[in-house]
């Protein structure tokens, strides 16, 4: 099957500090891949530079057959790979569902669609006007109740839900999140995962996400890819990769007895 | 059934309520006129606002477009009164077209004294240039609607009501425009650029618009005002012009498109007394209030209107 | 030949006149991030404490060559007095809040500074003409000069030169770069970054009011004559790169340099000159000449 994402040699140095040593990752479509590595190792500056917002020393990166390398965010966005941030980016002064109404404004804007059409112009992708559309990604996400609150006030894993369920409004075909749950609570986490992933499910995406979180990783992923020093250290299946010696090293730690034996529960 | 727009609403009435005005104190048109006119380039500062950007140079088009009116009547003989405003609009959303390039690279102090900048050098221009008087200007000839005079001391209210249904016009557009989603993206820009940009909109292009909107109706407003004072000269271009502008919008707040109007009224009204009774205090009183509203009202005095409202109605 | 030293000559005493009201601006903004529109205005109160502390001293007879010192004086009294007032009164109330809200607080200043100017001196104009002459006449290159203009150089290029000095050899100078790279971890490393902005701002307007009261001689003290101030010293600081000491002295004299060719060859674009190249300096190069970093927002 054709990779959906395909990154071949990807290399990045900031001054003294080498990011990215060459790294190649092929990505099949429909499937949901966990990125883990220490701080520094690489994974976010992979993320950065597969959408857009740092370019590559070297290397090529193609998604869907297309040279992406170069592009803007913007333009990666558009083309169908959406991001949600560490830090959630919302827009603070407007309310939740504002924030919603605003994704989907411009992914309307982006459609193209004849400015002087005279039904109430549908949403692609959406199948409904903007306020129905945007109604309706509150409920599937459990953002209902907090429709009318500005953004400001969330709490940090609502604030996390609004700026993943922004990502997934453009219905983008492959889906990056980073660090989903960090900075949420341990009852919160598990919730948000659950709602995200059954919110793609629904949709159709492939997703990949970077996390610290061994429990998240080892529960949600299908192929968990380990960083270390700017190069992939293991790729594979979860409890692969989670029981590889070198990532135990290097990336798990000793949390990896815990671990191993759920996956030994599990199975 | 969808509700109906409490603004719209508001601003039929308000339209309907100003005309009778105007008919009940004839003596009170000119300061109506103008600062309709004033509200067009408030009206666009607005726009601005809400897209987190301060502009301290529309006065460069609101000059332009007085020039433009001042001109084509002086040089040209040119006095329809729908053509010259339509010339106003057209050259402020030229200029501002092309401005916008290097504008809509930059936000914060740099936007603001930028315009500021931009609107120094056409009154340097200006100044130097003795075929358009210098510092003194010229004046302006009252226009003609389809050959009949308007304007002017004898057709003042033909005048005022054309300025009534111009920004009543104005303000329509600009609410629709509001809600529109390319008129979200301003308080979306204002709070998250980033977010903007990864959600795949340009945020260049959306503010080069907003400029551009901003510049027409500056422009808009200058030639109005043109005809309403019947004199032009480069003071019109002078960066406290435009301060005074962008003293009135803060005043005014964010919250609705009727708000550049009145607030517009209510500081020439303030001015034309306050002028009367001490002009060496104009400015201290202005800067007063200017502070006052941004420590305690930071959205306006619009705010203390929907204060009151959400208080009456729980 | 003639033509162009005396345009350079020009240039420079332009260029001069510039830095020492740029300085100030750029001081402040690269310490406390704050563009203060009300710099015109206590230029304009350096050049009328000057004008009134000079006329009072000639007035009783004093000796003229000390009436120099009064121009510094007024412009201490100046800055000490209305430094403290600005920095403690208003605006650190307003620290933490967006740019462009201190810009439009600094706008209010200047509108009410302006009227204050009025109330305190009433509108009619004062001369104070005696320094500007009393140093008599300079040739150079078959041109005559005041020696004052000399005097304006001298004083501007010290500025520049101890300002320099303070911020890279003094501990103090130390700390006030700590503080302009960072203010919470300098707060967080014990330095008293409250009283780093008011001693900056004091500078500041001290050094506005030094411009002032060194113009003063030159022209008519009269009302509004800060106003322009401003436009001016933001496109030098802008040309130079906000916040650089270096870039405010190169952009004094790029855009002195420019204005003095406009003069001479042709006066109708002097302004359109000065503002030309600015926008022209930030079509190339955005944040101006001497940039600083910018730093990863995500």
């Amino acid at each position: 099957m054709t990779p959906i994402l395909d990154a071949q040699g990807l290399c990045k140095k900031f001054g003294a500090v080498t990011a990215a040593w060459g790294i190649s990752i092929a990505v099949e479509p429909d499937t949901v891949v966990g990125l883990i590595g220490t701080n520094g190792a690489g994974k976010t500056t992979f993320v950065n530079m597969v959408t857009g917002y740092l370019k590559p020393d070297a290397g090529v990166i193609s998604f869907k057959g297309r040279d992406v390398t170069a592009l803007h965010p913007r333009q990666i966005t558009r083309l169908g790979i959406c991001r949600s941030f560490q830090i959630p980016q919302l827009y603070d002064s407007l309310t939740v569902l504002e924030n919603v109404v605003v994704a989907l404004g411009i992914v309307l804007r982006n459609s193209k669609r004849s400015p002087w059409a005279r039904a109430p112009k549908v949403v692609p992708g959406h199948g409904t006007p903007v306020m129905a559309a945007a109604e309706k990604m509150l409920e599937r996400f459990g953002l209902s109740q907090y429709r009318g609150s500005p953004a400001r006030v969330l709490p940090e894993g609502v604030r996390k839900l609004l700026d993943i369920a922004m990502a997934l409004a453009v219905k983008p075909e492959m889906l990056i999140l980073d660090e989903p749950t960090s900075g949420v609570s341990s009852d919160e986490k598990f919730g948000i995962m659950d709602t995200v992933m059954n919110a793609v499910r629904s949709q159709g995406a492939t997703v990949l996400f970077v996390e610290h979180d061994m429990e998240i990783v080892s529960r949600y992923s299908k192929r968990v890819i380990a960083f270390y020093e700017g190069k992939v250290l293991a790729d594979g299946a979860p409890a692969h990769v989670l029981g590889d010696p070198d990532v135990r090293k290097y990336v798990v730690g000793g949390q990896v007895a815990m671990y191993a034996s759920k996956e030994t529960a599990r199975a | 059934m969808r509700r109906p727009d409490s603004t719209l609403i508001a601003l039929v009435a308000a339209l309907l309520v100003l005309l009778m005005l105007g008919l009940l104190l004839p003596k009170w048109l000119f300061l109506f006129t103008l600062s309709l006119g004033k509200g067009l380039v408030v009206l666009g500062l607005m726009l601005l606002l809400r897209t987190g950007l301060v502009s301290f140079g529309q006065g460069l088009f609101y000059c332009l477009g007085a020039y433009a009116v001042g001109s084509l009547g002086q040089f040209f003989g040119i006095k329809d009164v729908l053509l010259l405003l339509l010339t106003g609009a057209v050259i402020g959303s030229f200029v501002a077209f092309l401005l916008g390039f290097l504008m809509a690279r930059y936000r914060d102090i740099f936007f603001a004294m930028l315009s500021l900048a931009f609107s120094m050098i056409l009154y340097g221009l200006l100044v130097k240039t003795a075929a358009l008087g210098s510092t003194d200007g010229f004046n302006v000839a009252p226009p003609a609607l389809l050959g009949r005079p308007i304007g002017g001391e004898a057709h003042q209210y033909a005048l005022f009501a054309l300025a009534c249904a111009l920004a009543f016009l104005a303000a329509v557009v600009m609410h629709v425009y509001f809600e529109s989603p390319l008129g979200r993206l301003s308080p979306a820009i204002r709070d998250n650029e980033i977010r903007v940009e990864y959600m795949g909109a340009s945020v260049r292009h959306a503010i080069h618009v907003k400029y551009v909107i901003a510049g027409a109706l500056a422009g808009l407003g200058g030639a109005l005002t043109a005809m309403t004072v019947g004199h032009i000269d480069p003071d019109l271009a002078y960066w406290t012009t435009s301060g005074e502008f962008v003293f009135v919008t803060i005043l005014s707040g964010t919250g609705s498109v009727i708000a550049p109007f009145l607030g517009s009224l209510v500081f020439e009204v303030i001015r034309t007394y306050a002028y009367q009774y001490s002009p060496n205090t104009w400015q201290l009183v202005v800067g007063s209030a200017l502070l006052i509203v941004i420590v305690f009202l930071p959205s306006g005095l619009w705010s203390v209107f929907w204060y009151l409202r959400r208080r009456g109605s729980s | 030949m003639r033509e162009v030293v005396a345009l350079l000559i020009d240039g420079i005493i332009y260029s001069s006149w510039l830095f020492i009201i740029a300085l100030g601006l750029t001081l402040i903004y690269g310490v406390m991030k704050i563009l203060n529109m009300a710099h015109g205005s206590l230029y304009a109160l350096g050049a009328y404490m000057a004008a009134t502390l000079v006329g009072y001293w000639l007035g009783h007879g004093h000796a003229p060559m000390a009436s120099y010192g009064m121009l510094a004086v007024a412009a201490v009294i100046v800055g000490v007095i209305a430094g403290p007032l600005i920095e403690r009164g208003l605006l650190r109330f307003m620290y933490g809040r967006d740019e462009i809200v201190l810009l439009l607080v600094t706008y209010a200043l200047f509108l009410i500074l302006e009227d204050a100017i009025k109330l305190i001196w009433g509108v009619d104009a004062y001369y104070v003409s005696e320094p500007y002459g009393m140093l008599g006449n300079l040739d150079l290159a078959g041109l005559t000069y005041p020696v004052y203009n000399v005097v304006l150089i001298a004083v501007s290029a010290v500025a520049g030169v101890a300002l320099a000095s303070v911020l890279r050899y003094t501990h103090h100078g130390k700390l006030l770069s700590a503080v302009i790279h960072d203010r919470e971890i300098s707060m967080a490393m014990g330095i008293n970054v409250a009283r780093f902005y008011l001693v900056t701002f004091t500078i500041g307007t001290m050094l506005a009011a030094i411009g002032g009261a060194l113009t003063a001689p030159t022209v008519s003290v009269v009302p509004g004559m800060g106003v322009q101030v401003i436009v001016l010293a933001f496109a030098v600081v802008v040309v130079g790169g906000l916040g650089s000491l270096p870039g405010a002295a190169l952009g004094a004299l790029i855009v002195g340099l420019v204005r003095s060719a406009a003069v001479h060859y042709l006066p109708q674009v002097e302004l359109f000159s000065i503002y030309a190249v600015m926008a022209l300096v930030l079509i190339f190069r955005p944040k101006g000449l001497f940039a600083a970093a910018e730093v990863r927002k995500i």
